[in-house]
């Protein structure tokens, strides 16, 4: 069913009964996309895509993110860049502090797996050695483009994601769940 | 520079200090100065109207394990007013402290923290001679041909103890042949 038609069919509905019929965990996980405020944890030049995905051209607001400084009022933590082990403890630390539900972007080579710096003596050989990643952005530093299309992926993740509903398995994830477009 | 200038320049410090080395590259005019003669030197060529070196530029350690001594702490100093440069190397020996020149460039702060940071040498006189790169408690200098290029620990965190954890380095690498040859 395209866009238009989903339009159609949702106003049908409405404009006949009133009222929408819908799931708890659809409307849960609709209000968990629609507005994600990730955690500024700039680190290196990455960080300087994530600012141009937000500034006007790519325009991060229409997904209803915006930065937050802290991360108390946090969903998301975007690791944008080289994590050094001095930083680390910090960035756990952090990640410890926001509320349940969170998710981790983990965005350029550095972040996934040490980069440029793997073989470096201060640099951790990804940032899954400290938190629990979710999505993994590749690229040196990625584009705006691809950042934004990682966001997309971890919309899909927790569209997929059922917390209220029984009977899905460990986590609310049901395993059997298929990756839909 | 130009070799004029840089002939000037030569002429200008043979008369003030004769007993000391310099060494003439295509561009530059490099001055060793002994430990012992470090400050003296650095305040005669900031003080004198002639020389006029008001700026150092950077201040840098070298290490070279073959050699004795086995480091040189590097400075690049500048004249304004003049429009010449001047490098001043001095040799040290391991364990070996070298004057801080913070009394005469006070930029020469963080300078010093960083090479002792990095490379190890000991900055005499200098008011708080900490790591100023690397975490407070890491364990050796990094810039050393001897320091494993992989470093010694890597961080984690473990589910069990619910914090980051140190750990040695786990990576077959951790001694090529660059640094194996300096050990």
């Amino acid at each position: 069913m395209g866009l238009n038609e989903q339009i159609q069919e949702v106003s049908r509905e409405v404009g006949e009964r009133g009222y929408l019929l819908t799931s708890v965990d659809t409307l849960a996980n609709w209000a968990r996309t629609s507005s994600m405020w990730p955690m500024t944890f700039g680190l290196a030049c990455c960080a300087v895509e994530m600012m141009n995905a937000g500034a006007s051209r790519y325009d991060l607001d229409r997904f209803g993110i915006v930065f937050r400084g802290s991360p108390r009022q946090s969903d998301v933590i975007i690791v944008a860049g080289t994590l050094t082990n001095k930083m680390a403890p910090a960035l756990r630390k952090l990640y410890d502090q926001m509320p349940e539900p969170r998710w981790v972007v983990s965005m350029g080579s550095c972040a996934n797996g040490g980069g440029y710096y793997h073989y470096g003596y201060s640099t951790v050989r990804g940032c899954d050695r400290i938190l629990p990643v979710d999505v993994y952005i590749p690229g040196c530093p990625p584009t705006a483009e691809a950042f934004l299309y990682g966001i997309l992926q971890l919309h899909k993740k927790i569209h997929r994601t059922h917390t209220f509903a029984s009977g899905w398995g460990e986590n609310g994830i049901r395993r059997s769940a298929k990756l839909t477009g | 520079m130009t070799p004029e200038k840089l002939d000037t320049l030569a002429t200008c410090i043979a008369q003030r200090l004769p007993d000391l080395t310099t060494q003439r590259l295509a561009d530059a005019l490099i001055l060793h100065v002994p430990v012992d003669r470090l400050l003296d030197t650095m305040t005669l060529l900031r003080d004198d109207p002639e020389l006029d070196f008001t700026q150092m530029i950077d201040l840098a350690g070298v290490h070279y394990p073959e050699r004795t001594p086995p480091f040189d702490v590097v400075y690049q100093l500048l004249s304004v007013h003049k429009n010449h440069r001047l490098r001043v190397k001095t040799g040290l020996g391991e364990g070996e402290a070298i004057p801080s020149v913070i009394g005469i460039w006070s930029c020469a702060d963080w300078y010093e923290r960083e090479t002792y940071d990095l490379m190890g040498i000991l900055f005499s006189g200098h008011p708080d001679l900490r790591r100023i790169l690397n975490d407070y408690d890491f364990d050796g200098h990094p810039l050393r041909k001897d320091f494993p290029v992989v470093g010694r620990y890597e961080m984690r965190y473990d589910e069990a103890v619910g914090r980051l954890v140190r750990e040695p380095v786990a990576l077959e690498i951790a001694d090529r042949e660059p640094y194996r040859r300096a050990l």
